[in-house]
């Protein structure tokens, strides 16, 4: 097929992810009265958005009026481990109520008050009750408000279609080629400016609470189009995924269950998290079973919180230990007990969707019995390396936002300021998207060929299965770079992608181009092997341990390490690392921070 | 091992092809398919994403039930029970287990959208209380699998696509027909374009939803009952006619 006979669109900006960023991405961008695209890896309103369970973080203030933007920006700093790019935790903070606010308007339904104002719940690393929710399905809630106003904002829908490569042409965005699963036909998007909103990498892993879609997509796009990744090596490995069938493996267990009053115990009865308090949080935390008892029944102002609500990868750190040193279940896990906290109608009104999954996947009732649970890959704060006001990448006409942006997370996510960050991101991409309005570069006949024919390779061949080569590199990844790295383990994990890379340009396909999966897997093995070695080298270089990233031969926090980054660029074919010094924190910012201890 | 049976096929036409897994403890049937497409026939067309009865997915006929694949336990089924699995039959194929589900989209574009009274207050916000909000969010549950358009026999025996919207675009409507802040009527549009009248309330909606959202008695009764009043009432019928 050549260039000419391609089915082609031209827009003004072109999204590429239908998740919450990529939504309110176009949304915004239509507001600015621009033609715009919306393109989807599966149907819309099924991005990994609806799986988000606990909450949107927002200083609103309607639980706990001490609350307000600045609180906010100092969690989210001491969460990410003082890591985080400031401007955009500033940014995320300030701007979150609003967008919440907006959802309403656009028809949320969130939880409420008892006088009628959007309720928040207590969540890990938050200081006061902040997470605006819906029970345990605020992401459902979400993506369905965000997709109705969408759909009747102008905006073209191309669901079930994959990006396979962003052309860039004299250092500005000219366009992206994707393939329609449906047909296997390829379609050409020609854009001055595209926003990347395509979510993580956690299906690198083998044990992971993401889906078939999670292949780092996004971040590779915009590395092979020339943009920088940075923070590669802060995965987080959310504490509480489902261990039990094995079937269920890392299916996420919402936080939301530790806000409600759930408490975390080994295999001996014991409450274990008093015991792994960091310098950083001491004093801010229950010290009793008694005073995190009093918490949860209500009395917030007198006690603390319990120590099961630190920060994600304090307590996955905490639960990975008591499995290593013999403290945990016969399957692998440690137990989640919330039937000895709250009563069984609290519980199902509270964790629905936690109730139905883990009565009908495990056969166990969580308003009577405790969960079995274990760390899971959740989420990368690892991205795009892009500008904090526009969310611009190194790229001009390149955007990110949401999980594939990097910066904003610093070394660990707190639980509920994904949902918020993909509002607040997602709106200024699109914003900012629209100012490089008008015609894109022409991309050359012959690169749009090279880039169909590379796709189509894998039908040419009777190679390997691309599911065996899917599975061994996830094997690699959860071995070598999981929660607990060190240096050895890294460098198996590169020689084994290296081999692995090998491997991937030998798969072969059977079958038609029409809805094949096969074909998908080994085309989404290409970003899967990107982000695997951008991971582990950014793994590498960081000689420390600090938030989502643990070596266990640097186990100690390096302070001279705090605003250090780690970049990553293509260089040719080779994955160039460099370390470069974040700006330094502003002071009245640094002030902030000062205040809280 | 367990033997299940798979449409293999297109819009063309296609087979049921046996296949033969082993089953592990704890496994769903999308376990199972994932198995086949991994080992046995990677070209296999499935389609999943969270794997936790979230997005709704996997819908697809099992023994002719239709249910999500990602919450049927193999367990469910006698160890000797051959499984079969057929694509909705009340959407055309696209091919294999993955049918074109497009059509729900185009409806749910129409229905008309969330229109809010002005805010309560000068800052923009409203008050609604936990009450008034939890009937409209009992709709938001729906993972738009469309089980419920699929079981529906005026969608799936009768075809009558272009004349009704079928149950879950209803719940759609009813969540912002339910919504203590819209303004919007929808009654004509239900009335006319969405066909509510097709519904006989025969519940097998209700019954599928692996939500359990009490489609027919909570969303589409109180929706007839205001399609009925607006277009049917001569005193609310007059009303409107002087009024306008």
């Amino acid at each position: 097929m050549t260039a000419r006979d391609l089915r082609t669109h031209d827009y003004d900006v072109v999204v590429i992810g239908a998740g919450g960023a990529g939504l309110r991405a176009a949304i915004e961008a239509s507001a600015q009265k621009v033609k715009v695209a919306l393109v989807c890896k599966s149907l819309l309103g099924k991005a990994h958005t609806v799986m988000a369970e606990g909450g949107a973080a927002a200083a609103l203030g309607n639980v706990m009026g001490e609350d307000n933007w600045r609180v906010h920006f100092r969690d989210t700093m001491r969460g990410g481990k003082m890591h985080n790019n400031w401007r955009m935790a500033q940014i995320h903070a300030q701007e979150a109520p609003d967008r919440i606010r907006e959802l309403e308007a656009w028809g949320a339904l969130f939880d409420r008050t008892p006088d009628g104002k959007i309720n928040q719940r207590p969540f890990g690393g938050h200081t006061y009750s902040r997470l605006a929710h819906v029970g345990d399905r605020t992401g459902l809630e979400m993506i369905r408000v965000l997709q109705d106003k969408g759909v009747h904002s102008g905006i073209d829908v191309h669901m079930e279609c994959t990006i396979v490569k962003v052309f860039v042409v004299g250092d500005r965005v000219a366009g992206a080629l994707g393939y329609f699963r449906e047909t296997g036909r390829f379609v050409l998007f020609r854009a001055p400016a595209i926003v990347l909103a395509t979510g993580g990498i956690g299906k690198a892993w083998q044990i992971t609470s993401n889906s078939w879609e999670y292949t780092g997509d996004g971040h590779a796009l915009a590395y092979d189009a020339g943009a920088e990744l940075i923070d590669m090596e802060f995965v987080q490995f959310h504490p509480t995924g489902m261990v039990w069938p094995p079937s269920v493996r890392g299916i996420l267990v919402t936080e939301g269950v530790r806000g409600e009053g759930g408490v975390l115990k080994n295999s001996a009865g014991e409450r274990f998290m008093f015991r792994y308090m960091p310098e950083m949080f001491k004093g801010d935390f229950a010290e009793t079973e008694a005073e995190s008892d009093a918490w949860v029944a209500g009395e917030r102002k007198k006690n603390r919180r319990p120590p099961e609500l630190l920060t994600r990868d304090v307590v996955a750190k905490a639960i990975t230990k008591e499995i290593a040193e013999g403290r945990g279940t016969p399957h692998g896990g440690v137990l989640l007990d919330i039937a000895s906290k709250q009563s069984p109608d609290y519980i199902r009104k509270k964790l629905p969707s936690m109730y139905h999954q883990f009565k009908e996947l495990a056969q166990v009732d969580i308003t009577k019995d405790a969960m079995e649970i274990g760390p899971t890959t959740h989420y990368v704060m690892g991205g795009v390396k892009v500008d904090a006001e526009t969310q611009e990448s190194t790229v001009p006409g390149l955007y990110a936002a949401g999980e594939v942006g990097g910066g904003m997370h610093g070394a660990n996510r707190l639980g509920g300021n994904s949902l918020s960050d993909l509002l607040v991101f997602g709106r200024r991409a699109g914003l900012h998207a629209t100012a490089k309005r008008g015609a894109a570069p022409a991309i050359p006949d012959a690169d749009i060929e090279a880039a169909m024919r590379d796709a189509l390779e894998p039908f040419e061949r009777s190679g390997e299965n691309p599911f065996a080569v899917q599975a061994a590199l996830q094997a690699v990844m959860q071995d070598n770079a999981g929660i607990i790295r060190d240096k050895g383990g890294l460098e198996t994990a590169l020689r084994e992608l290296e081999k692995l890379k090998g491997r991937a340009k030998k798969v072969g396909i059977t079958g038609s181009r029409e809805y094949n999966p096969g074909w998908h897997t080994a085309l989404d093995l290409h970003s899967l092997l990107v982000v695997s070695e951008a991971t582990a080298r950014a793994a590498l270089e960081r000689t420390e341990s600090r938030g989502g990233h643990t070596r266990s031969d640097y186990p100690d926090t390096d302070e001279r390490q705090t605003r250090e980054q780690i970049v990553i660029k293509k260089e040719g074919d080779r994955m160039a690392v460099r370390r470069e010094a974040q700006p330094p924190l502003p002071a009245e910012l640094e002030k902030i921070i000062k205040e809280g201890k | 091992m367990t033997r299940l049976r798979l449409f293999r096929g297109t819009r063309e036409g296609g087979e049921l092809r046996d296949y033969e897994v082993a089953a592990g403890e704890g496994m769903v049937v999308l376990d199972a398919v994932h198995a086949i497409q991994a080992d046995q026939a990677p070209d296999l067309a499935v389609r999943w994403n969270c794997k936790a009865g979230k997005c709704g997915s996997c819908s697809a006929e099992i023994n002719g039930k239709p249910r999500l694949m990602c919450m049927t336990r193999m367990s469910d089924y006698a160890p000797d029970e051959t499984i079969t699995i057929t694509p909705m039959k009340a959407f055309p194929v696209i091919k294999d287990l993955v049918t074109d589900v497009s059509w729900n989209y185009e409806v749910n574009k129409r229905i008309p959208a969330f229109k809010p009274r002005a805010a309560d207050f000068p800052d923009g916000t409203w008050r609604m209380f936990q009450y008034e909000v939890e009937r409209p969010q009992e709709f938001r549950k729906c993972i738009e699998c469309f089980l419920c358009q699929d079981v529906c026999h005026v969608l799936r025996a009768h075809d009558k696509h272009e004349e009704f919207m079928g149950p879950a675009m209803l719940v759609r409507a009813a969540v912002y027909e339910m919504h203590p802040l819209d303004e919007a009527d929808r009654s004509d549009h239900l009335c006319h374009e969405g066909g509510i009248g097709y519904c006989n309330i025969t519940k097998c909606c209700t019954e599928v939803c692996p939500e359990s959202i009490t489609i027919t008695d909570n969303a589409i009764i109180p929706l007839k009952e205001r399609v009925a009043d607006r277009n049917y009432d001569p005193l609310q019928w007059l009303w409107r006619k002087l009024t306008k």
